[in-house]
């Protein structure tokens, strides 16, 4: 067993099918070429969000902002609803995380440990439903938030979004590896199902919570598509639905659009690399989007 | 035996409790609406009435030219995205297996960066970059002496843009799953491999895929189902246009829901949308799915 040495060309010196320095080369140019095409595009709308209004409509354009200035942003907070907007998102992100761990994580420990009357039936409904398009539901949904008056209102935006049977799943697996020895030595302690929950099981699964609150909190942050729909009020937008806003009402001022959404992308990408680990870990998620 | 069966009920009062915000969640805000759909759909609903007309609204759908073209640019969409985005994805994952952790740490997280930025975000930023006058995609590609593109506003490229910009910002998650299915692998199957003389591209083919292939189903399945619902970049950069050319299924009901208030015309729409993603998920799991052994 030698001591691990530095691999000049950054490889894996314990992985069986190394490439050549030649091969390490070309891999590092596919890599930085690769990656700068996806990045470039988020530093292009940094670099125009400081860029002044008279400057972003010339030709050939700046790369480096010649003249960077935070005016663009002022304007941006200076919008009228622009603040209301941030504060809509956060009550619907933070409040509909919260109430999904909770109530996930409930169903999941039901799911996986507590077997009822048609508990496996319920479990194979909710895997079901993640089969079909929240898209193919929209028209019906609203009309559902309508008829019990709740479009343009907090309710009528988060209740919706709390419906996730992809928590439910996760949860379930997560608490199905937890040993049922344990939780039945916690019952011949006499301990009540609502103590154990809080206990033994929650303490247990912590790691699978936070991820899972990590994942609600960007999806939600960055929904569109049921806001757009069920606020009709300038003061019940979200942030995402106010971005388009702000392009329609300012069509010309590419660095306003730019700021604003580098306001908007700006929680994410701190909670990306605060929470960096959870995210590249590889848990199947599937899609982070809805 | 009656105590068994007592701490039994006992344990299933608890589930059901313990299940049913979710469940009640469930059945408000799912189930019901799937039901009111399949309702709406044999209906012609008026703002004062409803009347059951049968499948008059499925001939309509079916009929409707608009619709064809919607599922043709969707399928198109598809079909190219989803390729395309799982090809890069693969490649990357299968170039930073053999890189030290240091390495795939940067890279596995400079190309998550775009995932968890909003498509609206990034719908914003390319329609900007796609600017016909001042995009710096048409400064770019005039450093090679070629003219400006309309790339969003011409017939024969905006359809293109809108997929380019999907697979240059896409892969992020589907990147960070497959590499963790490659480091999965058992490295004793390379060494077998390479004992018996196989050259790379071979193990590729004969090992890695083979390994892989249940990471490769989830995603080919997922990432088809969610592409064919692509919505926020058409209504942000071309509200389906020009011309019809980028007008998709989900911003075709769109339409016809909130901008026309055609409700039962639009939950046939989404009823055949609905059937589609089914029927899509169904064949690519009966043609991937086969011979997986992991």
């Amino acid at each position: 067993m030698t001591a691990r040495r530095f691999d000049p060309f950054l490889r894996d010196p314990d992985h069986p099918v190394r490439p050549g320095p030649v091969g390490a080369v070309v891999i590092l140019v596919v890599l930085v070429v690769l990656s700068l095409a996806a990045i470039a595009p988020l530093y292009w709308m940094f670099a125009t969000s400081l860029t002044p209004s008279a400057l972003t409509v010339k030709f050939p354009p700046e790369l480096v902002p010649s003249a960077p200035t935070l005016r663009n942003y002022q304007e941006v907070l200076g919008q009228p609803n622009f603040m209301r907007w941030v504060l809509n998102s956060l009550i619907q992100s933070v409040s509909v995380t919260l109430v999904t761990i909770a109530t996930a994580s409930m169903a999941g420990y039901a799911l996986a440990k507590l077997p009822f009357r048609g508990s496996r039936a319920l479990f194979w409904l909710f895997m079901l439903s993640m089969m079909l398009p929240f898209e193919a539901i929209l028209v019906p949904l609203f009309l559902v938030v309508t008829r019990l008056g709740l479009v343009d209102s907090y309710l009528g935006l988060i209740l919706p979004l709390l419906v996730s049977p992809f928590s439910i799943f996760l949860m379930k697996q997560f608490i199905g590896t937890l040993p049922t020895e344990l939780l039945d030595a916690a019952r011949v302690d006499g301990a009540g199902e609502a103590r154990i929950f809080w206990e033994v099981v929650l303490p247990l699964v912590r790691p699978g919570l936070a991820f899972l609150g990590i994942i609600t909190f960007v999806a939600q942050w960055n929904s569109f598509v049921w806001p757009l729909v069920v606020t009709r009020s300038s003061g019940m937008r979200t942030l995402q639905v106010g971005l388009v806003l702000i392009r329609e009402q300012e069509p010309l001022f590419y660095g306003l659009h730019m700021a604003a959404a580098v306001l908007a992308a700006l929680p994410v990408i701190v909670v990306f690399f605060a929470f960096q680990r959870y995210f590249l870990r590889g848990v199947t998620v599937g899609a982070l989007k809805g | 035996m009656t105590r068994g069966g007592a701490a039994r009920r006992h344990v299933a009062a608890w589930g059901a409790t313990f299940v049913a915000p979710q469940a009640v969640l469930f059945a408000v805000f799912f189930l019901l609406p799937v039901v009111i759909a399949f309702v709406l759909a044999f209906m012609d609903v008026r703002p004062t009435r409803m009347t059951f007309i049968g499948l008059a609204n499925f001939k309509r759908v079916l009929a409707d030219p608009l619709f064809g073209k919607a599922l043709t640019n969707t399928a198109i969409f598809t079909a190219v995205v989803v390729v395309f985005w799982l090809g890069k994805a693969l490649l990357i994952a299968y170039l930073l297996d053999p890189m030290n952790r240091a390495l795939q740490t940067f890279f596995k997280s400079a190309f998550y960066l775009p995932a968890v930025t909003s498509s609206i975000i990034i719908s914003l930023v390319w329609a900007w970059i796609y600017h016909p006058t001042f995009g710096l995609l048409n400064a770019f590609i005039g450093l090679f002496g070629l003219k400006p593109v309309a790339w969003l506003g011409n017939v024969d490229t905006a359809l293109a843009s809108l997929m380019a910009m999907q697979i240059v910002m896409g892969g992020g998650s589907s990147i960070v799953l497959l590499s963790a299915a490659l480091a999965r692998i058992p490295r004793d199957l390379y060494e077998v491999a390479l004992i018996d003389g196989a050259k790379r591209p071979v193990i590729f083919t004969k090992v890695v895929l083979p390994l892989i292939r249940p990471t490769l189903l989830y995603l080919v399945v997922t990432g088809t189902v969610n592409t064919f619902q692509v919505f926020e970049s058409v209504y942000v950069m071309t509200q389906g246009g020009p011309q019809f050319s980028t007008t998709t299924v989900v911003y075709r009901i769109y339409q016809e829901a909130f901008q026309r208030f055609n409700l039962g015309l639009a939950s046939a729409q989404a009823i055949v949308l609905f059937l589609l993603t089914f029927v899509l998920a169904a064949v690519q799991f009966r043609f991937l799915g086969q011979n997986v052994e992991y």
